[in-house]
């Protein structure tokens, strides 16, 4: 008989992060055995473990869930970061690895009983090669560094999450972060050729190389975007590609956000994959405009930005192609940039659209679901009949080029049951997002968030393999545990079926 | 338009293969067309060989959505003439290798054609994928989606897996529009200068889309919009003296590499796949080499000792294949680190815990 995965060889429950465990006090007498072993293999400058010192890493970009870790570590070099990871393997101490901690969905928020293990003096560029375009960093180098240190050779590192100022390359490999420009340039694993890490045992693992090709399975791949819970990343070989000489943006204003919709699919069937293309609905740009003076038409129901970069011939050509495009498809008014300064101002709407809730809202929650981008109608009218629902106010900004919707819901903390509401709202719109053929998270990660909706988007089969992965890779489960794969029992709590895109898949096979 | 599943079956006579199989702890040997039935450790003829290629038809492909999902069993020609008639590719440019080359193997050997090393590989436009576990469950990975990090990525996990983790049932691919326009340039050089211009022009604005470097020749192609093309095509004439070949015999010449039908890839001595980071310097073993990717993808035809082959691969930084070999023998893939392989055992035994999909494909007792 085969062995089956079952829910007894699972993380148990009891080792997983609940909502109701938040206020999990660490237990003194652990913190101090822990702390202890862990300054035995440390200087001591490196291991914090006073309530007040341990209080910053509480939470992560996502302040609504905190929780206190048992203690926190900085070691200064892989040397001390295997000694760490042999200590707590020794004692049995979930280990929780922290980059510049602006994960959007908890993916860092520590465990009560584990060690954050925060990689932030790991901060050295080792190496820029302008000839093989390649950079070898550690892991807390921020990403935008490693374009500053390639811009002598008129290179870049092309991933440019929103965060790209404080947002370190080891997290984007831990998210497998994207950014605006993903749809022609590609995500965190289309970038990074190889990463050198730690097994939970200590043991290096060097994964990918510097050449196209690695032997054997592509462990590569299925470890960027494991949210930490695979392998702890020491060193990160990132691919550089020359910088375009020129950008040039194309605004775009609609009077109908379906048609805005099927603008970006025009622009695409026209052979056109533009270097970025986004979508602002009005109550976004409304929120936006006073705030960045951008320029934005507050009359519009949707605005377009279609970014066309690369030598100043293909440039010309492609945004002569695709104003063609979207005045054949309905556009009311459009704007081509002609200057970077005005390229720069059109995009910062988009790019403070974050800061900008915040400034018309005490609280926002931020979504990060994707669809198939024909179904950007349907789902925006949803969002609307859930505004009603919920009585609270959404603005929409959108990746439309890949279908990432980053739907802002804007809510009032303090206001009683407004956090509780925008929770379910969210998690309504996760849903719909799986049914409409899509995902509950495009590119913030599912860390602790998003942990229920994973019970709607996969099977408990599927789930039961997610878990294989992660035994193959950390048999005791120590690393980041309780993340991002739920368990058969909290899917249960949860309640909520799992979904398939509202259809049957293989319907010649007989269901039990 | 989206195209409805042209046909439908297959999947559960897979299943009731793997059932059996796993019932009779008798392992399966996967099957699609059989067009790479060389490449990896030469297959037992023992097992019993599930064939994949019933479970066939392209399940929906929307142009403007840029994806395309198949069944396992879809030829491959099939499936690109698809996209063609909506002006779309795999932009991987995977090898076919005769006719009877199928979507499922084709991601599930990962090979990737003469675009590569500017498109990207197999794997990176791999964004879901449907396999069977060894009890005949349906497990979804990825999506229809560019953007999607829910859960581990398993389906890019399984490009070039050798079907040693299950049979790969449904694939979705990205794809992307056709380049506006396209050229090639041939020019004479030696292979230590080629090698400095690709790793130079690599680094600058030039739409070079694929190279190959063989016996004096050194043959580049451009791809994407018009203006690019042409402006890349005055400049690297008058740098370089590179001279344009006729869209016709450029064709035929970037078919011949992708299919591995140019006279280089004739005969019977072993063939190595030496991938490399691009600017290292030329390996210096005897035999006949041709260069793709930029430099980074060393292809050599020699007799040399196995042992020499793999040492001046890991000097230069990077691994050596045995590709093709028609004398038997296994040893066919690089030598994996002890840490790697051991990650490798493990998600074996995690993922077939009874070792029923093609045990021994990609090295031996794996």
């Amino acid at each position: 008989m085969r062995a089956m995965p079952t829910i007894a060889t699972s993380p148990d429950t009891d080792s997983e992060l609940r909502w109701a465990d938040v206020h999990a006090a660490p237990e003194p007498e652990r913190r101090a055995q822990v702390a202890a072993a862990l300054r035995g293999v440390l200087p001591a400058h490196c291991v914090l473990a006073r309530e007040e010192d341990t209080r910053p890493y509480e939470c992560d970009g996502l302040s609504a869930f905190r929780q206190l870790p048992l203690v926190v570590v900085l070691p200064e070099d892989e040397a001390q970061v295997r000694a760490v990871l042999r200590v707590c393997r020794q004692h049995d101490v979930p280990v929780v690895a922290r980059g510049a901690g602006t994960s959007l969905s908890g993916g860092s928020m520590p465990h009560a009983n584990g060690v954050v293990l925060s990689l932030a003096k790991l901060n050295r560029i080792l190496t820029v090669d302008p000839v093989s375009r390649t950079a070898r960093v550690q892991p807390g180098v921020r990403n935008l560094a490693i374009s500053e240190a390639s811009a002598p050779h008129g290179l870049y590192y092309a991933p440019d999450p929103s965060s790209q100022i404080a947002c370190s390359i080891g997290g984007n490999v831990a998210e497998n972060s994207g950014g605006v420009h993903c749809l022609k340039y590609g995500l965190t694993v289309h970038n990074v050729l190889a990463v050198r890490g730690l097994t939970i045992d200590g043991e290096v693992v060097e994964l990918g190389n510097a050449a196209l090709d690695a032997p054997g399975l592509d462990l590569l791949a299925v470890s960027i975007g494991s949210e930490g819970m695979l392998v702890v990343v020491t060193e990160v070989l990132v691919r550089l590609v020359p910088k375009p000489q020129v950008a040039r943006v194309v605004m775009a204003s609609f009077d109908d956000v379906a048609k805005a919709g099927d603008a970006v699919a025009a622009i695409i069937a026209a052979g056109i994959i533009p270097a970025g293309l986004e979508m602002m609905d009005k109550k976004a740009s409304r929120a936006v405009e006073p705030f960045v003076k951008a320029g934005y038409d507050l009359d519009a129901e949707a605005i377009l930005l279609a970014e066309s970069d690369g030598t100043p011939e293909e440039v010309a050509e492609e945004i002569e192609h695709m104003q063609q495009v979207l005045r054949a498809a309905g556009a009311t008014a459009l704007v081509v940039s002609s200057s970077e300064a005005e390229r720069l101002r059109m995009w910062s709407g988009r790019k403070n659209a974050f800061p900008a809730a915040g400034r018309i809202s005490p609280d926002y929650y931020c979504m990060d679901g994707t669809i198939p981008r024909k179904n950007l109608g349907k789902m925006l009218t949803a969002i609307a009949q859930m505004e009603d629902k919920y009585a609270l106010r959404c603005m929409n900004v959108f990746h439309a080029g890949d279908g990432n919707l980053h739907p802002l819901i804007l809510f009032d903390a303090n206001e009683p049951g407004e956090w509780e509401r925008a929770d379910r709202f969210g998690a309504d719109i996760l849903e719909l997002c799986v049914e409409l053929g899509g995902t509950v998270t495009g590119e913030h990660g599912v860390g602790i968030e998003k942990i229920n909706s994973m019970c709607v988007q996969f099977s408990p089969a599927e789930r039961n393999a997610f878990f294989a992965v992660k035994r193959a890779f950390d048999p005791p489960g120590l690393l980041n545990p309780g993340k991002v794969i739920p368990t058969l029992a909290r899917c249960a709590e949860y309640g909520k079926m799992h979904v398939r895109c509202g259809q049957v898949a293989f319907p010649e096979l007989e269901r039990f | 338009m989206p195209v409805e599943a042209l046909t439908t079956g297959g999947v559960a006579a897979i299943r009731d293969a793997v059932r059996a199989a796993a019932a009779d702890s008798r392992p399966l040997r996967l099957r699609g067309g059989g067009t790479k039935d060389f490449y990896g450790e030469p297959p037992q003829d023992s097992l019993d060989v599930l064939d994949l290629r019933g479970c066939a038809g392209i399940v929906s492909h929307e142009p403007t959505e840029l994806v395309v999902t198949a069944r396992c069993g879809t030829s491959l020609a099939e499936l690109e003439a698809e996209l063609a008639r909506h002006r779309q590719f795999l932009p991987f440019e995977p090898p076919h290798l005769g006719e009877a080359a199928t979507v499922g193997g084709m991601v599930a050997a990962g090979l990737s054609g003469p675009r590569r090393a500017s498109a990207g590989a197999v794997r990176d436009y791999v964004l879901g994928a449907v396999l069977m576990s060894g009890d005949g469950e349906l497990l979804h990975f990825g999506g229809q989606v560019m953007k999607n990090v829910a859960g581990y990525d398993v389906s890019r996990l399984l490009a070039g897996s050798l079907g040693i983790l299950g049979p790969i049932v449904q694939v979705s691919l990205k794809v992307l529009p056709l380049p506006a326009a396209e050229a090639t340039l041939r020019l004479r050089c030696d292979l230590r200068d080629a090698l400095t211009y690709l790793n130079a022009w690599g680094g600058q604005p030039l739409p070079i889309s694929a190279s190959a470097y063989h016996d004096g020749e050194l043959s580049l192609r451009l791809s994407g919009a018009r203006a690019a093309v042409e402006a890349a095509m005055d400049r690297l004439a008058s740098t370089h003296g590179a001279e344009p070949l006729g869209d016709g015999r450029a064709a035929a010449f970037w078919t011949s590499l992708r299919e591995q039908t140019a006279p280089f890839f004739a005969g019977d001595a072993p063939l190595w796949r030496l991938s490399l980071p691009s600017n290292a310097a030329p390996v210096a073993l005897s035999g006949p080499q041709l260069v793709e990717w930029g430099g980074a993808l060393r292809w050599l035809r020699t007799e040399a000792d196995p042992q020499a082959v793999r040492r001046a691969a890991t000097e230069a930084g990077g691994t050596a294949s045995l590709y093709f070999d028609p004398r038997a023998g296994s040893g066919r893939f690089h030598p994996l680190s002890a840490a790697n392989l051991e990650l490798h055992r493990r998600l074996k035994r995690e993922l077939d815990p009874q070792g029923l999909f093609n045990p021994g494909r990609m090295y031996p007792g794996l």
